[in-house]
Order: C-alpha cells, then structure tokens, then sequence
C-alpha cells in the first residue's frame, strides 16, 4: 500500500440545479479554496493537481484541465485528469492517494466536478457512435432491466426502492450541501411521482446537480503539520470489467466483488457489516442500495433488500448508508464518487456535522460507472494504519 | 509504516501500428487490438497489474471510447484498471506511480486515437477556454502559429530553420516502418503564417501500448530494459495572453525534475516544427542530441498515442543497445501548455 496517506482538507459546493453565479472555474475554485481553508493551507503548499470528471461532452468543453489549470494554481505544477465514467470521483481520489502513497509528493489537491447545466447530460449519454445503435435514453434507460432483474432474482417487494429514496431524502435534510431537500418526503409521496423507466419512478432517481468536490491529501508528515484530525487510508481499489461479455453478470457484477475484496484486504476487514461503522455508496437509483448491499458483501445474495426493509441502513442503524443523503440527493455526475470518498473521510474525521454518525471510525467510500463495470473504493479511517 | 518503495521501474516492450493518415476503415478499437494482442505475445503476459489507457471523446465525437477498448484488452475476470482523458504519456505515469507503491510488478499503458474523423485543428478548438477562448473559433494551427512567430521574434530564427526541421524529420520518418512517407518539404504556400504544410503535424490514426515493470520482473521480461530514471509533468497558464509563448517555462521545469541533462536521443512531441525548437532549448539539448531519429509527430501524430509513442521510441534506443540514455516527452493542452519528461537509461547508466 506504501506510505501513509491522510486526509486533511474536504471542501465542498452546495449542490444545485444551476449554479449560474459561477463559471466552472469558479465552482471548482469554490470546493478548492474551502478544501485548502480546512487544511490552513495556501495554494503554494500543493505540490500537484488530480482533477476527475465525467465525459466532456457533458459541458462541451474538451480537456477541461487544460483551461482550469489557471484557476487551479497549477502552473509550474503537475495537472493530470483522470476519467472512468461515472466512477471517476473515486478514482481520480484513488490515483491522487498513490501520489502520496508513492512518495511522489507531499500535499496533492484532488478534485472532481460537474456542471451539468451547461449541457445537457442525458443527450450526451445518448449519443452513439456511427457503428453502434442503441435504443437506451440516459443512465435510468440502461440500469431499470438490471433492476427488474435483481427483484425478480431476489424476490425483493415492490416499495423496497421507495425507502431508500425516503430514507436518503430524510438524511439529505441534515447535509447542508445537498441538492434535492424535500421536508415531509413520505412513501405516498414517492409513489405518487411518475414512473420514468419501470420500476424507476421520478422520485427514485438522482437529480441533475451543478457542483465540484475536493480534497487534500497529504504525506505522514504533513498530516502531522495539518490543523485538524486526518482521516486516513486504509485502503483503495479499482477494477474494471468489459461492458458487453456474456458471462457478465450485471446484477452483481464481480468487478464490484473483486473490488470490495481488494478494499477489505486492505483494510484487514473481514465483516464489513460488522467492521466499518458507515458506508457511502454510489446509489443513484434507489434500487442500487439491496443491489450492491450483496455486491459489497453486506450480506449474502438476495438478502439485500431485507436489510433495507429491517432499517439496517438508517442513518440510526447499525450500518448506516449514505448520511450524506447520496447521490440520491445531488449528483453533479463526474464528482458523485469522490462526495462519497469525501463523505467517508469527514465522518472518520467526526466533522459531518447533523449527519454525523455517531463514534464513526472507519467508512466505505465507493463509486461506480459505465455499464456497472467501473468501480473504484476506499477505506478511511480515524487511526493511521 | 512505510512499505520500501521501488523506483527500479522499466519499459520493457513498446508496440505500435502502422500509422495511417486517412480513415482505413477500421475503428478505434480494431486499430488497437492487434497492438495489445502483439504486446501479450512479445511479453508473454496475458494479465497485468494494472493498466492504464489514454484517449479522447472528441476525436470520435461521442462519449466512453474508453469503454469498448477495455474489449482489446481481455478485461476478465476484472482487471485493476484506469483511465486519463489525455494522451497516453500520463497514463503511463499514472502507471509508474502505482507501480513504485503497490503490491504489483508489471503495468499495460495504452492510448489511441483517430483524428482522420473529424477536423482535428477545428476539433481542439473545443479545449479552449469555454467562456472567453473557445466562441473566438480560434484553431490549432491558429495558435500554435501566433506561439510560432512570437518564437522566430524572439530568437531570430527564419522560416527556413521550421523548414529544415520538418525536412529532417520527414527524412527520419521515411525510414520508419510504422511513420507516414512523406515527401521532402516543397515550395508550399502558408498554412497560418508562419506555418507552412509541412511545419504542421499531419493527420494520423494509430494507437501504441506499452509495458512496464519492475525489479527483476523487468530483467525477465526484456534483454536491455529502459530503466526510468526520472519522469515528471508540469503545466503552465492555459490563457496564452498570460505567458511567453516563445519560451516552454513547463518543459524546462519538468526536464530539470526528470534528468534531461546529458540523453544521447530525444524524442519530442512536437506537433509543430516551432516546437521543436522551444523544447532544444527549455530541455537544453545541444546539436549532439538526435532529435526525434523516428520522425517525431512530423512525421506521423496519432493523437492520444504520440507522446506514448515518443517514450516508446526512446524506450526502444536502449532496447536495441543504440543509445544508453534517451528522453520521451510528450505535451497536452494549446501551444504547449502542459509537458511530460521521461529520462530513460540501460543499466549501465544510472
């Protein structure tokens, strides 16, 4: 794993439908700066930029590092842009941690972002290219058969989905970032919304966010210069799987397995259910928390939903999932997995402020994307490894 | 408790296609998989411990051309696996690093691209400042024309010294079986003044991979491997109102980092005879250096691939005894903006 990496700078932006009081730059700047005041540093004290998003044609603007740089403070600095779909968050925090984990560098400022409104994402993730046809519109169009696949597997009750959409809508009330804030969000009201992609209903789906994330991670020696408790790593993965393979199964896709896996050797966690004291996961349709429940050995195959039903995931249960209110509750795309990174570290960092759980000290970062064959996750903790 | 990190890392195999300057019917993905399917055989390897790919949306105008190529690779059961959107170079650094801290000896770098889709010059018009810079409609060749003559002002140097450039690369380039053939440079009116045709990279396809490895896995899996003594990128300023353009701040910082004192061969991603120039002198290369003896992007420019190529062909100098130590560099972003400098020895010359 190399050498120690901590945590010691989060910053976020609110997450909205339409940040128009900024341009790009300034909304990466505004994550950037909030990072750096967290960490009483100045932007002379990084060594080097990691920046992750998802594709470009999302705003239109191609290489957008090459253009942020300037707002970033890179120059005469290292600037690199990582992209894996919608994983990207978690990957982009992933190569930024090896920068310090290699010994490369001693503060790096990672960050990644989507300003969703200045395109038009679902139009973007529609186009094909010339040789391929494909029929599905947007992410919801590609992921509701792998939905009704897994109810029909698993024998999942049809509101299953409908409590995780109440469930992270309720904890998105307490994040003072989050995008979607719904007072008295109910069941009847979830159901009550039209259904988008059966059995995705309007309500069940994430929200297209304007928003950017970062962080700085830092050296052994440098945490130990840093103002307030670190959060450290304790372990990071990434697999990728082929997207058309017919030995794939995307229910419960091994990539997933293998990644989570990787993560707990990691870690030296063998229960994960019993061993981290809370998770942020990529759930950007309300069906995705049973499905990767299983996926991330929370539990065993089709039990999943059972743990959602029982409560096991409130922000009050013994393994809450996504205080934060998830993606569930903002999702500018390309930053969605490294909010979850970022979530896991504030909560081991004990500064989630009203969604703080309580005595947190070891928290699951993951994202994923594409097809459901990218994922990339980490494993924060309070102590240094 | 810190893990001893390796800085013992190497290329131990460099494959490329037969680049082409038009569309030749083949798609991104069937460009590149005979390349990983002959760097499997060459290295004998058929998983990595990672791997790391290169390439841009833009160039085939929608989104995740990274996603089919992951079926090149083989990716089952799932392999540890990344992506920069950028040219290959970086996910070759991103490699290298993983390699110096993780549990894994041996790492697949891929990038690829078909600039023959579109309208390449009009295409990075898109990477330019959205708001201020790009709804100008400013091209490549545009810019790196106005980097050009802020250049020849500065250094005193003639349309003649671009001239002799990409006459010497086209020459080199003709002796490489994997380059364009072009003829020697003719009397040619201005592409964008000062440029002329031939000062301008051509129009290319291609896609390249390299593997890397450390330690003693590099000692098996290659005869003479290209140790990495130094590899280091920097950026400068993106708006080209805010920097000397007849200087390269960014490959001068990034050469001293990576050790480009005192390389026998440099191979330079120089999209523009200009270029070339700016680089000699911010990588204080003097006329002994071999300046890009394949060609150079002169010569053949697969965009996503070209800068992997240039660590590839340096890679290849010590891989063939020719040269001891070598440079590849490779560059992102308008006029230079962004550099990368690998320094590259055998293992007699640390």
């Amino acid at each position: 794993m190399g050498n120690p990496c901590a945590i010691i700078g989060v910053g976020q932006t609110a997450y909205k439908t339409r940040r128009l009081d900024v341009s790009m730059a300034g909304l990466l700047r505004e994550a950037a700066v909030r990072a750096l005041e967290d960490a009483e540093l100045t932007w002379n004290d990084i060594d080097a930029v990691v920046i992750g998003k998802a594709p470009d044609l999302f705003e239109g603007v191609m290489m957008p590092e090459a253009y942020l740089a300037d707002a970033l403070g890179a120059t005469g600095k290292p600037i690199m842009r990582v992209h894996t779909a919608g994983s990207v968050g978690g990957s982009t925090a992933n190569v930024a941690a090896s920068l310090i984990q290699s010994g490369v560098h001693d503060r790096v400022l990672t960050l990644a972002w989507e300003k969703q409104s200045e395109s038009n994402a679902t139009w973007a993730l529609t186009v094909n290219s010339p040789f391929s046809t494909s029929l599905v519109v947007g992410a919801g169009g590609y992921f509701a058969p792998h939905i009704r696949a897994y109810m029909r597997r698993s024998g999942a009750p049809d509101h299953i989905g409908t409590l995780v959409a109440v469930k992270d809508r309720q904890n998105a009330l307490k994040n003072p970032y989050a995008h979607l804030k719904i007072p008295g969000i109910s069941r009847e009201m979830v159901e009550s919304t039209p259904m988008l992609w059966e059995p995705i209903r309007y309500l069940e789906t994430c929200p297209s966010s304007d928003g950017a994330c970062a962080m700085v991670l830092a050296s052994e020696d440098a945490a130990r210069k840093a103002p307030g408790r670190p959060a450290w790593v304790h372990g990071t993965a990434m697999r990728s799987e082929p997207i058309f393979f017919a030995g794939r199964d995307t229910v419960n896709p091994q990539g997933g397995k293998d990644c989570a896996a990787d993560v707990y050797r990691q870690a030296g966690i063998s229960d994960p259910r019993r061993e981290l004291d809370c998770a942020e996961v990529y759930v950007p349709f309300s069906w995705y928390e049973p499905m990767w429940l299983e996926n991330l050995g929370f539990c065993g195959e089709g039990e999943g939903w059972k743990l959602t039903e029982a409560g096991a995931t409130a922000l009050d249960g013994d393994i809450p999932w996504n205080p934060s209110g998830g993606v569930l509750s903002s999702n500018p795309i390309g930053a969605s997995g490294m909010i979850r990174f970022a979530e896991a570290a504030l909560q081991v960092r004990g500064r989630a402020g009203d969604h703080q759980v309580d005595g947190a000290r070891r928290a699951l970062g993951h994202a994923y994307g594409g097809g459901a064959q990218f994922f990339a996750m980490w494993i924060v903790g309070s102590d240094k490894p | 408790m810190s893990a001893p990190l390796s800085t013992d890392i190497a290329v131990v195999a460099f494959v490329q296609t037969e680049h082409t300057a038009e569309a030749a019917g083949a798609s991104e993905v069937e460009l590149l998989a005979p390349v990983i399917t002959e760097i499997k055989e060459r290295t004998g390897l058929n998983r990595f411990g990672f791997t790391c790919s290169g390439s841009n949306d833009y160039l085939a105008g929608a989104p995740f051309s990274f996603v089919s190529a992951l079926d090149t690779v083989g990716a089952w059961p799932p392999i540890s696996e990344s992506h920069v959107e950028m040219d290959a170079a970086w996910a070759l650094y991103e490699a290298w690093v993983k390699l110096r801290h993780g549990e894994i000896d041996t790492a697949l770098v891929y990038g690829f691209g078909k600039s023959s889709q579109g309208v390449l010059p009009e295409i990075m018009t898109q990477q330019l400042d959205p708001y201020y810079l790009a709804p100008l409609g400013v091209d490549q060749v545009s810019l790196a024309a106005l980097q050009a003559r802020a250049y020849l002002e500065r250094s005193g140097a003639k349309e003649d010294d671009l001239r002799a450039v990409a006459a010497r690369s086209r020459r080199a380039g003709r002796d490489n079986p994997f380059a364009l053939h072009l003829p020697d440079p003719g009397d040619e009116g201005y592409d964008v003044a000062p440029l002329r045709p031939y000062d301008v990279a051509p129009i290319t396809d291609g896609a390249a991979a390299v593997v890397l490895a450390r330690g003693d896995r590099a000692r098996e899996l290659c005869e003479r491997p290209a140790w990495i003594r130094g590899i280091d990128h920097r950026s400068e300023a993106h708006s080209p109102g805010v920097r000397d353009l007849s200087r390269s701040e960014a490959a001068r910082l990034a050469g001293e980092r990576a050790g480009a004192a005192g390389v026998e061969v440099a191979e330079l991603h120089a999209q523009f005879s200009h270029e070339e120039l700016i680089l000699r002198e911010a990588l204080g290369l003097g006329e002994d250096v071999a300046v890009n003896p394949s060609g150079g992007p002169l010569s053949a420019n697969p965009v996503m691939s070209a800068g992997l190529i240039r660590i590839g062909e340096a890679a290849a100098r010590i891989h063939d005894g020719s040269a001891a130590r070598t440079l590849g560099h490779a560059t992102s972003g308008p006029c230079l903006q962004q550099n990368l400098v690998c320094v590259l020895s055998g293992d007699d010359h640390g």
